[in-house]
């Protein structure tokens, strides 16, 4: 495989890869970093806001404690991603907030209703079933590991001090 | 007062999400693998649960406090029936968001159509 | 200097058609946001729905392309067994949407792939065939989807990822051609056939800089080889370069004594209209250089308001595999130079 400094043909012209992607360098729009971050955080932050007060509201109308309160909270809140990515809306979000919609755990029910709607296509076992996982897969696989191999260190560090 | 704490506190977990997208140029299924893990280590050296307490939703919204979830199932099993409790409690404080997410996700794949 | 009597063969990669190859007649058929764009009135159908009618992405975009070419054949004049071969591409796996297409039709096929430059890629070949005597009339189309490329490429259509500044939104639509001897309508004259070229660049979310070498190596080529250059043409486009690729290309082509700045435009940025939403860089994708040729440039070629026009269509022949296991993007370039009133 050709390094970075080799140089390559390009019709008559001679380049290295790295002098050509030092060229086209100029011409790609810089990312605007400083406004994705401000939507990020307003809209993120709005999820956020929303999910308190759902969660005080079933603290006060539905006897929940601050511990219990979590689960139907966080319920609620994939349930609306989910509604909203079925009924079109959730990808435009995403578009204008980036990580403020995708940060919140409505992007990680974003990302599996996003997978299931669109590969019902293919059936319900070999498309909806097994595509389900498609992106939000990554997250619970090195959620997982990197939990067991936390709570194995901490337990064994518990057992022998 | 909280609700203005959790809307700071989830906008800049947010902010860091958005960071690691545009400067770091990752992509989003790398950003939020990062942010879990992130919550679990940081629930490991005792941070996460200061932080619910201090910002409520605004910690326990973001993709950080499954981390969270999933490590303090493990230890809390484990504290209760020894090391075999890191395997057995991991999904325990998490399964309602998972079996909510598949449960909906199915049944919206069973409503909806994608609109492109 | 252009050669008064160039031979077929012109050089290892450039053709020239002896005989009095013509694109006899073409058809474009575009999906709704195409149809609110500025080449709205050169297309021949506007569906006003993704679907297409169908029950799947896949099913719409068949339908498009049995479109074009039904439109292409009653606009010829003529049935389907009066053509002797079809070469058609799309940028599905398996070339899905050009198998189907072509059983329906009962034309002998040649399925052929290069990503975004399959229009000039089935172009160049039909007309080689028909100079060559090995067919009478040959059909050459091509067409993609904004929803299948989108599902095979990258994420479901419904997902909130955001994407860069950079990207692409890829064209639903699918153009065709007719090519044969004689009659009316553009001539075929010259073809350059692209080297797969690979600078280095990794970024799916940025073919433009990923396919401007390409592009100009082909040009390069195509001017060294023919002894043509920009000015002998009153338009040159690329497939899909889009606002990214395009100062790149012109930079590299001036940096070769090539002024590309009178003659030079992109498909990618012609199809929708500046700051369209979520189109972001610009247009990509089969149909992105397959509807501008077919609709636009012929139309104004056979009104005579263009005489020489060059058509490099650009593709990215990466697949999500490649792309996961940290290769970059090959690309490729395919150029014909079609002529009205000669």
């Amino acid at each position: 495989m050709a390094t970075k400094t080799k140089s390559k043909r390009i019709g008559s012209m001679e380049l290295t890869q790295q002098a050509y992607q030092q060229k086209a360098a100029k011409y790609q729009p810089k990312r605007n970093v400083l406004l994705n971050c401000w939507r990020a955080f307003w809209v993120g932050g709005t999820i956020c806001l929303l999910g308190q007060i759902i969660q005080n509201m079933y603290i006060y109308f539905f006897d929940f404690t601050e511990k219990t309160a979590s689960n139907p909270t966080v319920a609620t809140l994939i349930f609306l991603s989910v509604l909203l990515t079925g009924l079109g809306v959730y990808d435009n979000i995403g578009q204008y907030a980036g990580a403020g919609s995708a940060v919140p755990v409505t992007g990680f029910a974003n990302s599996m209703a996003s997978a299931a709607i669109e590969h019902r296509s293919e059936g319900y076992v070999l498309g909806v079933g097994a595509n389900m996982f498609k992106l939000a897969g990554s997250v619970i696989v090195f959620g997982v590991v990197a939990a067991f191999i936390a709570s194995l260190i901490k337990s064994v560090f518990q057992m022998i001090f | 007062m909280e609700y203005l704490i959790a809307f700071v506190v989830g906008g800049l977990i947010c902010v860091i999400g958005q960071l690691l997208l545009d400067v770091a140029k990752m992509t989003p299924a790398h950003v939020m693998s990062t942010l879990v893990v992130s919550g679990v280590v940081l629930d490991f050296i005792g941070v996460y649960d200061k932080l619910i307490d201090f910002a409520g939703a605004g910690a326990t919204v973001p993709i950080t406090s499954f981390g969270h979830s999933l490590y303090h199932g493990a230890i809390a099993e484990a504290q209760k029936n020894g090391l075999i409790g890191v395997a057995t409690g991991i999904f325990e404080v998490t399964s309602a968001g998972i079996s909510a997410a598949i449960t909906f996700s199915f049944l919206a794949s069973l409503i909806f159509k994608p609109k492109g | 200097m252009e050669s008064q009597n160039p031979s077929a063969r012109v050089s290892r990669q450039t053709w020239y058609f002896d005989q009095d190859v013509r694109l006899l007649s073409s058809a474009v058929v575009v999906g709704p946001k195409e149809g609110k764009g500025p080449l709205a009135n050169y297309f021949d159908k506007i569906h006003s729905d993704l679907y297409a009618g169908q029950q799947t992405w896949e099913d719409a975009e068949k339908q498009l392309m049995a479109d074009a070419i039904q439109i292409l054949l009653k606009k010829a004049g003529i049935a389907d067994k009066d053509v002797d071969v079809i070469l058609a591409g799309d940028l599905l796996n398996q070339n899905i949407t050009t198998n189907f297409t072509a059983e329906q039709l009962e034309i002998p096929l040649m399925g052929m792939y290069g990503a975004c430059s399959t229009s000039m890629l089935t172009l160049a070949t039909a007309a080689s065939l028909v100079n060559a005597g090995y067919a009478t009339r040959a059909i050459a189309a091509c067409s993609s989807h904004n929803a299948t490329a989108e599902r095979q490429y990258r994420y479901p259509t419904e997902y909130g990822g955001q994407k860069p500044p950079t990207a692409q939104w890829t064209v639903t639509g699918a153009g065709a051609g007719l090519v044969g001897i004689g009659g009316s309508g553009p001539r075929i004259t010259y073809a350059t056939i692209g080297k797969v070229v690979d600078m280095g660049v990794k970024d799916p979310f940025d073919m433009g800089s990923a396919m401007a070498p390409a592009a100009a190596s082909t040009l390069q080529t195509h001017f060294a080889d023919t002894g043509r250059s920009p000015d002998s043409y009153d338009l040159i486009v690329t497939g899909d370069l889009a606002s990214v690729g395009y100062p790149i290309l012109k930079e590299l082509m001036l940096a070769q004594g090539y002024d590309m700045d009178k003659v030079y435009n992109d498909c990618g940025l012609m199809v929708y209209p500046p700051d369209e939403a979520d189109v972001l860089a610009g247009a990509s994708g089969c149909a992105s250089s397959a509807v501008v040729t077919y609709g636009y440039i012929v139309d104004q070629l056979n009104k005579g308001l263009l005489k020489k026009v060059l058509v490099c269509a650009t593709g990215a022949l990466l697949s999500p595999v490649s792309y996961q296991q940290g290769h970059s993007i090959p690309c490729i370039a395919h150029a014909v130079a079609l002529e009205g009133g000669i």
